[in-house]
């Protein structure tokens, strides 16, 4: 299987450790990720907070440089450039004026999108096209007894819902238990985790974090594992703070998803990048056993 | 039409607004909005906002735009979208507060001292220059422009980070930084004509 690969700028800069784990995942597991070559920053949530017109044209050079690499699906981890593409995407094909406009824009550097460009997830892509029986055959760490908070957050399916349930995701939920991971109950799975508010509001998005880990925890959790950056650096960043404003002693490992895989499929911890990680794991993953680098 | 707006004269705005609404795939949904409240009680920030979601939608339709966007309602949307996939009228919440948002910032009309516009618009002089985010200089002149001593309270924070090699102090480039400028360029002429 071979996918057009978008990194973002998050999972290749502060959150390194996402991008070595989906590309070490994707090698075990025969994915190939093939980066899109001179990618550039989607907007985010900012970009279009400021300037409309500007940030789908920004987006949609993506779009274009995918199509003038072969098309297919552009492959993210994050759940914000993924929403965002495909906003970027689907506002061209409904609004005609909107679809003149940027392609007027691409056209000045000779670039053009035609239409049908999805960006997906990559859980999305190990889910549904590698498929649950055929990464649990590879597994040579069955993660039994490891009690994990699958979180979700917003934006891997809100607004689109284009792989799972804009409610009540349960893909990941299905992932971690194929690989002998005890899933534990986690009602606010898809709750927001604040944001880009934990810079702005700070006392807002701490709150709401709060209310994740306190759910998680009183469910049993150990870790939790995410499919988004901003979720991650939220969560795993400011628990000596909450602890403070909230009198709690919160102290939960946060992973991504890729790299829970990445343990049961035995990969090593260099190309994890595990030990970046701000809340140690090795007490939670002593257990298994992990290729040398 | 742009210039005429200022904030003794908003009465232009109304109008702007509408017409971008309008824009938006299924934009003109806000008309159909039945004041049930699934916007406000899905809202993760509604508790500490002026007005809450619901609220919103029905001081637009009263002609209070300029309160609206002098709020601080629109700057605690997290883009959650869950006010838009609850919508029983189909009304897409979350992209009427980024217009409600670009307005803002446009005309300067926004809640004093906060920081959401100038994250914002710092995130897009970032990624303008280098075609990338690089979140080290967005929060280092976030903090720098809104409230130093936040920044000396972020350093124990980033010290983690670089400890762990997670805290770059150089931006990374994007190739067609030239070719981004351009239809960058191109679009402004385009919405100044």
């Amino acid at each position: 299987m071979r996918y057009l690969y978008y990194p973002g700028c998050s999972p290749t800069t502060s959150n390194k450790a996402y991008d070595l784990s989906a590309r070490a995942v994707g090698r075990a597991l025969g994915v190939e990720l093939v980066e899109l070559d001179d990618w550039n920053c989607c907007g985010a949530t900012a970009y279009m907070s400021v300037r409309e017109l500007s940030s789908f044209v920004i987006s949609s050079r993506n779009l274009a440089l995918a199509e003038r690499q072969g098309g297919g699906d552009l492959v993210t981890v994050c759940s914000a450039c993924l929403t965002v593409l495909n906003k970027a995407s689907r506002y061209m094909a409904e609004n005609e004026d909107l679809r003149r406009a940027v392609s007027e824009a691409l056209a000045t550097v000779g670039l053009q999108y035609s239409g049908g460009i999805w960006a997906r997830h990559l859980l999305d892509v190990l889910v549904h096209d590698v498929g649950l029986e055929s990464i649990a055959e590879k597994a040579v760490n069955r993660l039994g007894g490891l009690r994990v908070a699958a979180y979700y957050g917003c934006q891997v399916s809100r607004p689109y819902g284009t792989f799972d349930d804009r409610e009540f995701p349960v893909s990941m939920d299905r992932l971690f238990s194929h690989l002998g991971a005890e899933v534990v109950d986690f009602p606010l799975k898809a709750k927001c985790c604040g944001g880009m508010l934990v810079s702005t509001n700070e006392g807002i998005a701490l709150r709401l974090i709060r209310d994740l880990f306190a759910c998680a925890v009183e469910n049993g959790a150990q870790v939790i594992a995410t499919v988004c950056p901003l979720c991650h650096i939220n969560l795993e960043a400011y628990q000596g703070k909450i602890n403070k404003r909230f009198k709690a002693n919160y102290s939960l490992p946060i992973v991504y998803f890729t790299q829970l895989v990445g343990v049961a499929l035995g990969l090593s911890r260099r190309e994890l990048g595990l030990g970046m990680e701000l809340v140690p794991t090795e007490r939670v993953l002593a257990g298994y056993k992990l290729a040398e680098p | 039409m742009a210039t005429a707006i200022t904030r003794k004269d908003l009465s232009g705005l109304g109008e702007v607004f509408l017409r971008h609404v309008q824009d938006i795939p299924g934009g003109e949904k806000i008309k159909l909005c039945i004041q049930c409240g699934t916007c406000s009680g899905s809202c993760p920030t509604s508790y500490a906002m002026d007005y809450t979601p619901r609220e919103i939608i029905a001081a637009l339709r009263a002609g209070q735009l300029a309160k609206v966007l002098e709020s601080n309602t629109v700057w605690l949307c997290a883009s959650c979208y869950y006010c838009t996939v609850r919508c029983p009228s189909g009304i897409k919440l979350t992209d009427i507060m980024y217009e409600l948002k670009r307005l803002g910032i446009e005309y300067g009309l926004y809640v004093r001292g906060g920081m959401t516009p100038v994250l914002y618009t710092t995130f897009l002089n970032i990624v303008d220059r280098y075609g990338r985010n690089f979140e080290t200089e967005l929060l280092a002149r976030l903090f720098l422009r809104t409230d130093p001593l936040k920044l000396l309270g972020t350093a124990p924070l980033g010290l983690r980070l670089l400890r762990r090699r997670r805290l770059p102090l150089l931006p990374e480039r994007v190739r067609g930084r030239n070719d981004l400028a351009k239809m960058l360029q191109h679009v402004r002429e385009r919405e100044a004509a």
